[in-house]
């Protein structure tokens, strides 16, 4: 992993009741050059400073009624929507995923695995775009390898909204062809917001950040946001 | 409330269960696997349930994009 120079730009991992990919998640991007404390669900706001923020893997709420459902409305998440309403980075991994779609911050909804196995493995991914705040440590075109884990990532949009979200270049990262784990419509892994500031996949780049994990691959995703959010603290001064 | 998978969405819990039905002899089409919420409501009044009803399949119970809902009224 490289850590960048410049400021440290605070990028909060939100913890709710079930969440377990917190710590990882705040490992990862403090070796990355962020400061990640962990906020709890019932904050009701963001850590003075916050220059973005991610939404852990998990299982919020035992995921109960729909992965997400009853997450979204955590105190947190208020703050989490207008922070992202102002323009603000957020990131959703895998429950965090499920938590903004349900939210309406993400377009789309994640239903059970086809297979309705659970995947737990790595997976290639195709990088569709590198102009975004997620993805620009990535090389055009990239193959990333991430490992998925996860009973409910079956992405899913009506053929409208993929045809939109595709025009639109929302549908930033994919499976690789004949990679899909789950069904996910249209090879989808993780959609970006019409704006282009909040961002949800299934796989885990929290996991991928050190070969003794077996991939780096992670680090690119994790980096990409860390970067971005540093770039915002010098745009803001 | 009952909620339902919409039509058109992949229900693997319905194929699933329409497979194992069919494996017992089962002459079944298409099965489909929703839930099911019963709350308890302390008013007489039916209109008002209903409205309150909706509103909790609307903003909790479902997410319109993928699932619909059908309410039952039972008077104890």
């Amino acid at each position: 992993m490289t850590d960048a120079v410049g400021p440290r730009p605070v990028v909060p991992v939100i913890v709710f009741p079930g969440s377990n990919d917190d710590r990882d998640a705040q490992l990862a991007l403090e070796r990355l050059g962020a400061d990640s404390p962990r906020v709890w669900h019932t904050d009701e706001t963001l850590p003075a400073g916050t220059a973005g923020v991610v939404l852990p893997g998990g299982f919020s709420y035992g995921d109960y009624l729909r992965c997400g459902a009853i997450a979204r409305f955590s105190p947190v998440l208020n703050a989490v929507a207008d922070f992202a309403a102002g323009g603000g980075l957020v990131l959703g991994i895998c429950n965090g995923f499920q938590i903004l779609t349900e939210a309406g911050l993400l377009p789309g909804a994640l239903r059970p695995n086809q297979t309705l196995s659970f995947v737990c493995r790595d997976v290639a991914l195709t990088v569709e775009r590198t102009d975004t705040p997620f993805t620009s440590r990535c090389e055009p075109g990239a193959d990333l390898t991430v490992p998925v884990k996860h009973g409910d990532g079956c992405w899913f949009a009506d053929d409208e909204l993929v045809a939109q979200l595709e025009a639109n270049g929302q549908l930033v990262l994919r499976y690789a062809a004949g990679a899909n784990p789950n069904g996910a419509v249209a090879d989808v892994a993780g959609v970006l917001n019409d704006e282009g500031n909040v961002f949800g996949l299934m796989p885990h780049p929290e996991h991928a950040v050190d070969p003794l994990l077996g991939s780096t691959d992670g680090a690119l995703i994790l980096g990409s946001l860390v970067d971005a959010a540093r770039l915002s603290l010098v745009l803001a001064v | 409330m009952l909620v339902r998978p919409k039509p058109g969405i992949l229900d693997p819990q319905g194929q699933a269960v329409e497979s194992s039905l069919r494996h017992l002899g089962f002459a079944v089409g298409e099965a489909r696997v929703g839930k099911l919420v019963d709350v308890e409501l302390d008013t007489d009044d039916r209109d008002e349930a209903l409205v309150q009803l909706q509103q909790m399949c609307e903003q909790l119970l479902t997410n319109p994009l993928i699932e619909s809902y059908a309410i039952e009224l039972e008077q104890t």
